[in-house]
């Protein structure tokens, strides 16, 4: 079984919580969380739905793996459609919510409607109910969590909320749970305000113990560890220096995006880098790494504890944030440092602090703040326009951005929209680096040939976890590619994708397919579900529920052309690094790519390829 | 003649204490060394040695004796890492 096969529906515009059975057809063909939950939200909205509207619907989804002892089985999922990019959003978390849902007798959660004052809502177990968040309403993620614990006399409870960001309906805001775990991606926390909740509170006491066969399960559970535990990347590299040890690599390559995808390398990354990470400051003689933290069951533990330095200005009056807290994850310490051309280690933590605080997605916030910067710097936005002076390179710019969009004032409330609106409302349009809406991670397209088609076609705008080729133009994983090659790339491209829809759908971590393969992950789902998860039943899967989140897509509205790239990747070439005088080339990779997927030459899925997966 | 040469992670040990902070060290070598050469000269354990580029540019391990190296070249080696 492994699912609970119980979904809670709750409607907040009448205030009531309901159980229902989960529809077992569905987790056949679905199989769980991102899928599964694809497939209800799918059936449930009108794809073209205004995303903060009350008809929009937000869901909560758990795989099948969610809280059993299969290592990194802690993810939920938050399935919606996106306010950033009017597509479907899906956002993936960590940390202990997912499992503790789980554990409280939860498959998913469906939220619809809208509540007529803020709201959150509490689960014990098989009890859930709507309470008041009006003494919430204007406080940050943190003081949530922790005033929900305090109110509920439970330590143990697990949180799921957002910060000023989400009611004030930046467009890319997180919901974040376990201080600074966050479904980050598309604004997902943008629609939970959008419906005046605050928070989803859990605590759950049934464990999950309906595993189909348990002592199979055992051994396949026991067999993946040893194989996470031998191997070099997940049972050395990623705990010890965690995704910033990318900084360096991605930089000295030049694939870096830097000051707007200006150029590809940044002559600040050493400083902000994993490296840097564990070294003694002079300041106080500590090292900024704490120490590293795993998520519920994960026996990889790539998180990133910090500690800010005291006397940096950001915090120098500010005791509050002088405490070991979340990050800097590659992603983040990018989109801050890199994009902007800031160099201040301690002030890209401040903000990612920040981020974590009020939630907010640092990737589209700091890509939007390298697109204010280069607007500043050409003149079309001024410094009484903007409040402060941004250019290139100002951590004070950064720092003080970061607390106007979280707090939603002046000038951050600009910011707030993203980057695309952003750069279109001061005629440039050109300047954002975004796909359908959505800001790029820490990779470039032109240097990366495989990145480039990811971003064009990844279902949920701008992303690299919808497919990660720099797995294989990067690290060799499970092949060694040359990114600067686009033969080969549209094939390998598909198998990326259906698989990271299957891995998504499991409740594991996408970051075990760094040691992990198929072959790995088959007899843990096989063991744990009932009916058929051969190997081959997994990729349909995960092909299909891809097709089905493009099928959504175009009825939303969007068409081939929505699948590409700004023109400064399509036409102005890496300046320095192993791909000097590049760019991405799209239009060698697309028409293949369209083909091998069964897809008009218009990416419409054609009727045979609808019929082989069953759509 | 003179390159740089960078190792990263856990290869930073392999560096002088005072290289360390930069990851970087400039070497004279002689004249036409390998790649393979200097992986060699450093005594990095083989192990550890897993993502080599030449000014950003991949070494595949069959290349990496033949990888002759010029004056200004940037040899960097880090051990297995990913990320995301």
């Amino acid at each position: 079984m492994a699912w609970t096969r119980k979904i809670l529906r709750v409607n907040l515009t009448q205030g009531n919580c309901v159980s229902e059975p989960l529809n077992m057809a569905w987790a056949a063909a679905y199989l769980g969380q991102r899928g599964l939950a694809s497939k209800y939200l799918v059936s449930e909205i009108d794809p073209k739905v205004d995303p903060l509207a009350p008809e929009n619907k937000i869901i909560y989804a758990t795989g099948p793996l969610t809280g059993t002892m299969a290592s990194t089985g802690g993810r939920y999922s938050v399935i919606t459609k996106g306010p950033l990019t009017g597509v479907i959003a899906c956002s993936n978390s960590g940390g202990f919510f997912g499992a503790e849902l789980k554990s409280a007798g939860w498959d998913m959660i469906i939220v619809e409607g809208k509540s007529p004052r803020p709201v959150y809502l509490h689960i014990e177990n098989e009890q859930a109910r709507l309470l008041s968040a009006d003494d919430l309403w204007g406080r940050t993620v943190w003081a949530t969590e922790g005033t929900l614990k305090k109110r509920h006399q439970d330590p143990l409870l697990r949180v799921s909320s957002i910060g000023r960001a989400g009611e004030n309906q930046v467009l890319f805001a997180a919901i974040v749970n376990d201080l600074h775990r966050a479904a980050g991606r598309s604004g997902v926390g943008a629609v939970m305000g959008s419906k005046n909740l605050k928070a989803i509170a859990v605590r759950g006491t049934l464990g999950v113990g309906n595993i189909a066969d348990g002592k199979a399960f055992m051994a396949a559970v026991a067999a993946g560890k040893k194989v996470l535990a031998e191997n070099a990347v997940t049972g050395q590299g990623l705990p010890t220096y965690g995704t910033q040890v990318l900084m360096n690599v991605i930089n000295e390559m030049g694939a870096s995006p830097t000051r707007n995808h200006r150029d590809v390398q940044f002559e600040g990354a050493r400083k902000i880098s994993a490296e840097a990470m564990h070294e003694k400051r002079a300041t106080d003689g500590r090292t900024h790494l704490v120490t590293n933290q795993a998520c519920f069951g994960c026996t990889i533990a790539c998180g990133r504890i910090s500690r800010i330095d005291e006397t940096h200005f950001s915090v120098d009056t500010k005791p509050q944030y002088w405490g070991a807290n979340g990050g800097l994850e590659y992603e983040a310490a990018w989109a801050l440092g890199n994009a902007n051309g800031v160099d201040d280690l301690e002030a890209l933590q401040y903000a990612n602090l920040l981020c974590n605080e009020d939630g907010m997605d640092p990737i589209s916030f700091g890509a939007t703040v390298g697109a204010v910067m280069e607007l500043y710097e050409l003149g079309i936005l001024s410094e009484d326009e903007i409040g402060l002076a941004a250019p290139f390179g100002s951590a004070e710019a950064l720092c003080r951005l970061a607390e106007m969009t979280a707090h939603g004032e002046g000038f951050g409330k600009v910011v707030g929209q993203g980057s695309k609106r952003l750069c279109t409302r001061y005629g440039r349009p050109d300047l954002s680096m975004t796909v359908k809406g959505q800001e790029f991670p820490a990779y470039d397209g032109r240097a990366l040939q495989g990145m480039a088609l990811a971003y064009a076609t990844s279902n949920r705008g701008a992303c690299h976890l919808r497919g990660y080729m720099v797995s294989s133009e990067v690290f060799g994983i499970p092949i060694k590619t040359d990114p600067r090659e686009t033969a080969g790339k549209p094939e390998l491209l598909k198998a990326f994708q259906d698989a990271t829809a299957t891995v998504d759908s499991t409740g594991l971590c996408t970051f075990t397919t760094f040691a992990w393969t198929m072959n790995d992950i088959q007899p843990q789902i096989q063991a744990a579900c009932e009916g058929d998860w051969s190997l081959e039943s997994l990729l349909r899967t995960g092909e299909r529920i891809w097709n089905l989140e493009r099928d959504f897509n175009l009825a939303a509205g969007i068409t081939a052309k929505d699948d590409t790239l700004p023109p400064r990747l399509l036409n102005e070439p890496c300046q320095t690094g192993a791909s000097k005088g590049m760019v991405a080339e799209l239009g060698k990779m697309l028409p293949e790519y369209y083909s091998l997927r069964g897809w008009t030459a218009d990416g419409v899925p054609t009727a045979a390829t609808r019929a082989r997966l069953g759509l | 003649m003179e390159i740089t040469f960078k190792l990263f992670a856990s290869l930073s040990d392999y560096l002088p204490v005072e290289a360390r902070r930069t990851n970087a060290l400039s070497l004279e070598v002689p004249d036409g060394s390998t790649v393979a050469a200097l992986i060699d000269a450093r005594s990095l354990p083989t192990r550890m040695v897993h993502l080599v580029l030449v000014n950003g540019q991949y070494i595949p391990p069959a290349q990496r004796a033949e990888r002759h190296l010029i004056a200004g070249d940037v040899l960097a080696i880090w051990p297995p890492i990913a990320g995301g």
